[in-house]
């Protein structure tokens, strides 16, 4: 009955966790996977309406965050404190960028009658308006959940700048950074499943 | 003899009172009690909307409710048993309560996490309730919700599914819970191959939660992401495959079953060689059979839409495959009928339950192999066949033995043993009405009765009058077993900490246990089922 | 069940991990602007499962991992390919 807190156990249970949204992510790539068997032509169309430039900065600030990140663990192990702060908000600054990048990506297409549901989509080829729908509710849902990795960097944040996460107690900001990873490959995928199919 | 305060006195964390004490705990003890609670009261009103069921169905025509309402009714029907009672009955209840005392320990890996999974089984709940009552009305889709009905009706459905994916996230957190237990809190001496079977059960159906439920999540989500947006990824007319729906549902719903009767099989596995008083036939076969079982039921999903359009070669492969699934089951029952051979059997409620699980899953497994076999299934896809399949496997299974862990671990959870004449009446009452009930409607479906329809055909009138009678019983049994076992609590006769010669941890431990389960670090013997202490100083009834 | 002295990352590996990552993302993007058919998806595929591993075994640090993790993530991908794949017996062979 020990009272010392199980770190491996803590990083199995987020490893765990891990797993329910990799699933999760897995049941909307399944329907990619079909839908692109159906639909390759109209796969290949809509991705050439995607803006290569944008998605290959929101990747490359993603990889970046994510290098930070597994820095910050490094800085706050060899009791950098300074350090580790800086990286985390490079990698909360990373995130925020991505979502503003997103944001008029979005409003782009809205503009141009692209949009759940819109009559240019819904009269238009199916294989083009499967891929948007795609688009929109892979992209949606991860966006949600850059929005929650954000959310556990700004509290690891707070929790390092008041000393609660140390060199030897920093399994809260370990598992963060699990979570901010899983972010990053998922966009690693989705990326060249929509830019990139041309 | 000094005893120590048993749970009920030391709260966790300390210093709460009365209902906070509850509403507030840490302890795992209290959790299982909190759901067994909650998952009594589903499992009552579950039961009567089936009982309802069957009262409209005893005549042809109206009998007590429009078509409309039907609808509405068979799907609560569904909805509560599926998602409120059936998979969270057993690891909820006894997995909370004896994961891990039976592992030696003194809690779950996460404590809060334990409470917040109750408080989302209870939001989950409450949102249900909400969505009877929200315009629109409760949803006529059947438990399935199979698009494109699910998207186009009128009926209230974003609510219901919301309340759904809350309770899958209860059954996700669960399971991370009971994996991380199992791996980090283990007595230091306890090794993988000795670990009590209701354990090993809930290690298997705890990663089926983890990775299964994700799978309903996400589709849930997209049924409410198609009301509200109308994208059309299961519409043909914008590009979208309904199929593909049926696809994901089950790549949950399947496994889910899994869910169900695992921790059922966990169950019957400690009680069949505590009243043999001899271990169990096969210790090894059953953890890897309990594995093979959580494997190989992420293979089958489509075997429920062997009608459904899709092509012939899945439906082949899917047929192939659930057959395998038949095996490791199969090996269980006869793991099960082994230890029973040339034992010193020791009748009581609980193995009076377990020996009709037995009998009555292994009916409905048989059933599901002419299921499960493509060609007969185009006969009886569909029809009140498959109604009676599921209601062998789950009721009869998981639900009977749910019955037998509630006989079983009763004096140990409350400290107090209930009348065994009520309890034998009652489980004669229950069994008796159930095949009653039941095997018309194996007959009925044969015949060509569609399920999930208000109304039948005259030739089926006699199988439904006599299933109606046997609904009455069957539900008669189950109340009776329910007040027999509230009545001990009037009655209050002590139980002692092993009153049936139980060998594993949990008979070690006082009844009730105290908060920490253990005053001191609990031996662990060599082998899990050795019944050699217990055989020299048997209990005294 | 393991040593509390938990592997550390360098900088120089999460860097040169970093530079790998970056110059895949320049080849999967440089190789999309030359159409090459049912390559381009392949390669495109391919790439991006050579960076998720960089990021799972160096940022992730499941190199360094014991069975529990290593085998239950293999375990979890594996249920995937199934979700995916098995339902390509029935998609790919409709009439």
């Amino acid at each position: 009955m020990t009272n010392q807190p199980d770190q491996t156990g803590v990083r199995i249970s987020m490893w765990l966790f891990l797993y329910t949204e990799i699933i999760l992510f897995g049941g909307l790539f399944v329907l990619y996977a079909v839908y692109f068997y159906d639909f390759s032509a109209d796969f290949v169309q809509g991705g050439k309406e995607l803006d290569r430039v944008i998605g290959t900065l929101n990747t490359v600030l993603l990889l970046v965050s994510s290098f930070t990140v597994a820095a910050s663990i490094t800085a706050i192990r060899r009791q950098t404190k300074r350090l580790c702060l800086l990286l985390l908000a490079s990698s909360f600054l990373c995130g925020l960028i991505f979502l503003i990048n997103k944001y008029f990506e979005w409003g782009h297409k809205f503009a141009h009658d692209i949009y759940p549901n819109s009559p240019a989509l819904t009269s238009g080829p199916h294989g083009r308006n499967i891929f948007f729908g795609l688009y929109y509710v892979i992209t949606g849902l991860h966006g949600l959940h850059v929005i929650i990795g954000m959310t556990l960097l700004g509290v690891s944040f707070v929790l390092v700048y008041q000393n609660k996460i140390t060199a030897q107690r920093f399994a809260l900001l370990e598992n963060s950074g699990l979570y901010w990873h899983l972010v990053d490959l998922i966009w690693i995928f989705v990326f060249p499943l929509f830019y990139l199919i041309l | 003899m000094a005893t120590i305060p048993s749970f009920y006195e030391t709260p966790s964390p300390a210093g709460q009172t009365g209902i906070r004490a509850w509403l507030l705990t840490h302890d795992h003890k209290r959790l299982g009690l909190m759901y067994l609670w909650a998952i009594l009261f589903w499992f009552v009103i579950g039961i009567t909307v089936g009982f309802l069921i069957r009262i409209e169905l005893m005549t042809m025509g109206r009998t007590i409710m429009s078509a409309q309402v039907y609808n509405s009714a068979f799907t609560l029907h569904g909805v509560i048993m599926v998602f409120l009672v059936v998979i969270p009955v057993i690891p909820a209840i006894f997995g909370n309560f004896f994961l891990p005392i039976q592992l030696g320990t003194d809690d779950v890996f996460f404590p809060r996490l334990n409470l917040l999974s109750w408080y989302l089984y209870m939001f989950g709940g409450g949102l249900a309730v909400v969505s009877l009552f929200t315009a629109g009305g409760f949803p006529d889709t059947g438990w399935t919700f199979y698009v494109p009905f699910s998207i186009g009706t009128k009926h209230n459905v974003p609510l219901t599914v919301f309340a759904a994916f809350i309770l899958g996230m209860s059954s996700m957190l669960t399971g991370l819970n009971f994996i991380t237990t199992v791996h980090r809190k283990r007595s230091p001496t306890m090794g993988w191959m000795q670990i009590p079977l209701f354990t090993w059960s809930l290690y298997a159906t705890a990663w089926v939660q983890l990775l299964a439920t994700p799978v309903i999540s996400i589709t849930l989500l997209l049924v409410i992401v198609e009301r509200l947006f109308s994208i059309g990824l299961f519409d043909p007319d914008k590009g979208g495959d309904p199929i593909l729906y049926q696809h994901l549902f089950w790549m949950y719903s399947h496994p889910a079953v899994y869910v169900m009767i695992l921790p059922g099989m966990g169950v019957i596995s400690e009680i069949i060689p505590t009243f043999s008083r001899k271990a169990i036939f096969g210790y090894k076969a059953i953890v890897f059979s309990s594995l093979g079982i959580a494997s190989a039921g992420s293979l089958v999903w489509a075997h429920h839409m062997f009608v459904s359009g899709m092509s012939d070669t899945a439906v082949f492969v899917f047929s192939l495959l659930t057959f395998l699934v038949a095996i490791p089951s199969a090996i269980k029952v006869f793991s099960w009928v082994s230890t029973l051979y040339k034992a010193s059997i020791e009748m009581t409620p609980p193995l009076l339950y377990t020996l009709v699980f037995i009998y009555l899953f292994s009916v409905g497994g048989l059933t599901g192999l002419v299921l499960g076999a493509a060609g007969p299934n185009i006969h009886v896809h569909d029809t009140h066949f498959v109604v009676a399949h599921f209601h062998f496997t789950i009721l009869g299974g998981t639900g009977f033995a749910f019955f037998a862990a509630l006989h079983y671990w009763w004096p140990k959870m409350f400290g107090i043993m209930y009348d065994f004449r009520r309890a034998y009446i009652a489980a004669t009452l229950a069994t008796v009405g159930f095949l009653f009930h039941y095997v018309p409607m194996f007959i009925v479906g044969l015949m060509g009765m569609p399920r999930r329809s208000y109304d039948y055909l005259p030739q089926f009138s006699r199988g439904n009058g006599l299933a109606a009678v046997g609904g009455m019983l069957l539900f008669s049994g189950i109340i009776l077993m329910v007040v027999n076992l509230l009545l001990s609590f009037r009655k209050k006769t002590p139980a002692t900490a092993n009153p049936w010669g139980g060998c594993t941890l949990e008979w070690t431990v006082p009844s009730p246990p105290p908060l920490h389960n253990f005053s001191k670090e609990p031996l662990i013997k060599e082998y899990p089922y050795d019944f050699s202490d217990i055989l020299k100083n048997p209990p005294k009834n | 069940m393991e040593s509390t002295e938990q592997h550390l990352m360098s900088y120089k590996t999460l860097g040169l991990v970093l530079a790998a990552l970056l110059l895949l993302t320049g080849v999967t993007v440089g190789v999309s602007y030359f159409d090459m058919g049912i390559f381009n998806v392949v390669l495109a595929l391919g790439i991006a499962s050579t960076k998720v591993s960089l990021v799972l075994l160096f940022f992730m640090h499941l190199k360094y991992e014991g069975r529990a993790i290593r085998f239950s993530f293999i375990g979890t991908i594996c249920f995937l390919a199934i979700m995916i794949g098995f339902t390509f017996f029935d998609v790919a062979f409709r009439h």
